[in-house]
């Protein structure tokens, strides 16, 4: 299973201001892209553009080789992605909102694995509470639960660690350095500075310009 | 077919085009009007049931035809907009509502007015009023909408959006209330449904209307013309243009 | 602008990716689970349920307060004012349709399912039918008693609202997708959605009127279904369009 997420000249105008322009991208199998810049220079819109959500930019995407439109179907099950806001209901408990991505994701309802997936996450004997008593950081660990339980190639991260405790910061640095080893592929926006590794990249996006640097 | 939709889409293009077409709306505009209205209200012959009060039809009923269209209009803008995302649609259908709501504004008056001579009263739930009324709730409502949201590009689509599904509705909502109207108060004296009209009266309402529509088509040219100005105010062309004016 | 040294990295790679699993569960299993999870949601905050009931019934009490108490005024008017107030009442718990999905980032999820967004809105739609028109339907002829409402008139009443709030829930969840995304979308809301909701309560209002007279109420119901299909035909695909708006802010 090859991967390749390709833009080509990706520039998304908002209300007559170019938050970014001529910009090429390539993601492949066995990296993690960080995507950086000053607040409001269009990293959220970016990872929104790439992972599909909005249809409102120019250029091109491609998904291995095959243009997006047509591409659509295969990349959205390939794909996984965190949101700025966590995407956990309160009212639910930490297995019901797994439930739920599950059921989404097309994978066969399996307690078992949710179980696992919240233990991963360091909230085994919290399954049953409602999420909206859990702290903040672990309704994030409730979210970034679904990196286990829905295994896909592609993730699309903004702002993962946000609310997340220094041990759990590790862990999941050492998580996606895991995933991009085995053959995935992060896009990742963070105000965390991600230890330096073979595998990540850095793409700056500033003033109206894209630029790149290894 | 394509090039030529793109070619029409571009600002620069329109701007040009449209100067040029820009005199002939207005003189006609003004022409069909100016005859439209010295025929129907001095030469025409009086009403021979409602006397000289019949002539609010030449305002009347060109308001609201034009309501409508002007409706139809900004959905089909809308629609152009969303598929081929051609900016000018958009700005188009955005000047168009307030004319439309005006015009339907319009009707509505001119109907109460009328209703005094012939009901005595200012106001009757009569269907076609009734109509009139809700169309107004709906050009308010795309304005509103269009007035809410804080990006314009999202602003442009949610009224697209909401335009188109009004213009679904408004079939709908037009049978419903003539029937509710029919149930309600069957056989009434209704205004504009006319048993034949003679050449002379409706003569002039004929040209009146084909005035409005010129109007309408002058207006939205020129608001569009200043609104593709403030939006494009950062593109060269517009600076250059500025340049050679001042 | 191109990347060096993104081929190498490709080389680095090794084996195909192991962590990937091709979803196989279809739309059915995520309409079930999106159907339960908002059906469980709604159950677990019981107030989002009943104040459109208590509303209901609250309005309805304002009337006879404001106008009169006579039996045989709040007769005749009955049928209108049940309608006009159960339409008001399935309007107010709409603002909360899709606003809790917003805030908390579901939206996104649900956008981003490999499944139709149209079908996925369809299924939150049918549970605010289920837990706001329906309970308002059974509820109206108990309201309908309280008015006078002439008898033989009362199965009627609860099956043209029934029937009419499916409609009124696909026409206002339009709404509520456009509004989502603005802060304050509560008021801008029944300004859309009400103009839109006058051929439903037309026709509504005149089945029960037309049980009254003791006129055949079939063409009535007959209209509320078209109307019903129309708005299952357009309000999907308008909802999804609107909520791809609303998420871009």
């Amino acid at each position: 299973m090859t991967l390749r997420l390709q833009a080509r000249g990706l520039a998304c105008e908002r209300d007559d201001r170019w938050l970014f322009e001529d910009l090429d991208l390539d993601i492949v199998a066995g990296e993690i892209v960080r995507i950086e810049g000053p607040n409001g220079s269009g990293k959220t819109t970016l990872l929104k553009i790439l992972s599909g959500q909005l249809a409102d930019y120019q250029g091109e995407l491609f998904w291995n080789e095959a243009p997006m439109h047509q591409a659509r179907d295969a990349f959205l099950s390939s794909l996984l992605y965190l949101g700025h806001a966590a995407g956990v209901k309160a009212t639910l408990t930490p297995l019901e909102n797994l439930a739920w991505y599950q059921a989404m994701a097309g994978d066969p309802d399996s307690e078992a694995d949710r179980l696992a997936a919240l233990e991963g996450v360091g909230l085994a004997g919290f399954e049953d509470l409602p999420t909206g008593q859990l702290s903040a950081g672990q309704q994030r660990r409730v979210a970034l639960a679904r990196l286990e339980l829905t295994p896909r190639p592609l993730w699309v991260l903004d702002e993962p660690f946000t609310a997340i405790d220094r041990e759990g910061v590790a862990e999941l640095e050492t998580r996606l350095e895991a995933h991009a080893h085995d053959g995935g592929a992060v896009l990742v926006t963070t105000h965390h500075a991600l230890r330096a590794t073979p595998v990540l990249r850095h793409v700056r996006l500033g003033a109206g310009n894209a630029h790149v640097r290894h | 077919m394509w090039a030529f939709i793109h070619k029409l889409g571009s600002p620069k293009w329109f701007y040009t085009i449209s100067a040029r077409l820009l005199p002939w709306f207005w003189a006609a505009a003004a022409l069909l009007i100016a005859v439209g209205s010295i025929w129907g209200l001095a030469f025409a012959p009086a009403d021979y049931q409602q006397g000289n009060s019949f002539r609010i039809i030449y305002v009347h009923v060109p308001a609201a035809f034009l309501a409508q269209s002007i409706f139809v209009a900004m959905a089909v803008s809308g629609l152009i907009f969303l598929v081929w995302k051609i900016k000018i649609a958009d700005m188009a259908a955005a000047m168009m509502a307030p004319l439309g709501a005006a015009m339907t504004f319009i009707a509505l008056f001119s109907g109460a007015v009328w209703g005094v001579p012939t009901w005595g009263t200012w106001w009757m739930w009569d269907a076609r009023l009734t109509s009139m009324l809700i169309l107004l709730f709906l050009y308010v409502g795309v304005i509103a909408l269009r007035g809410a949201f804080s990006s314009r590009d999202s602003a442009s689509r949610a009224a697209s959006v909401l335009a188109m599904v009004g213009v679904i509705n408004i079939p709908i909502i037009k049978y419903s209330v003539d029937w509710w109207y029919t149930l309600h108060q069957p056989a009434t004296f209704s205004v504009t449904s006319r048993p034949a009209m003679p050449m002379e009266m409706w003569m002039p309402l004929l040209i009146m209307v084909l005035g409005f529509y010129c109007f309408f088509i002058a207006l939205t040219l020129t608001r569009t013309r200043s609104e593709i100005l403030r939006r494009e105010s950062t593109k060269r062309w517009v600076r250059e243009l500025a340049g050679e004016g001042g | 602008m191109r990347m060096s040294g993104t081929e190498a990295s490709v080389g680095k790679a090794g084996p195909a990716t192991p962590s990937h699993r091709e979803p196989r569960g279809g739309l059915r299993v995520a309409l079930h689970a999106t159907f339960k999870r908002d059906l469980t949601l709604l159950m677990r905050r019981c107030g989002e349920v009943f104040n459109p009931l208590v509303f209901f019934a609250l309005v309805i009490t304002l009337f006879p307060i404001g106008i009169s108490p006579d039996p045989e005024l709040l007769s005749t008017i009955a049928p209108g004012l049940l309608w006009v107030a159960a339409l008001l009442a399935a309007l107010l718990s709409l603002d909360s349709l899709f606003r809790g999905d917003y805030d908390d980032g579901s939206l996104e999820q649900l956008l981003l399912s490999p499944q139709p967004l149209a079908a996925l809105a369809l299924a939150k739609v049918a549970v605010h039918w289920l837990l706001t028109g329906l309970p308002l339907a059974l509820m109206a002829p108990v309201l309908g008693i309280m008015l006078s409402l002439p008898a033989g008139s009362y199965l009627v009443l609860a099956l043209s609202l029934a029937l009419g709030s499916a409609s009124l829930s696909l026409i206002g969840a339009i709404g509520a997708a456009l509004t989502v995304g603005l802060s304050r979308g509560g008021v801008l809301l029944s300004l859309l959605v009400l103009p839109l909701y006058i051929p439903v309560l037309i026709f509504g209002a005149g089945a029960v009127q037309a049980a009254i007279l003791g006129d055949g109420i079939t063409a009535h119901l007959a209209i509320l279904g078209a109307l019903l299909a129309v708005a299952l035909m357009f309000a999907p695909w308008a909802i999804a369009a609107s909520l791809r708006i609303s998420i871009n802010g």
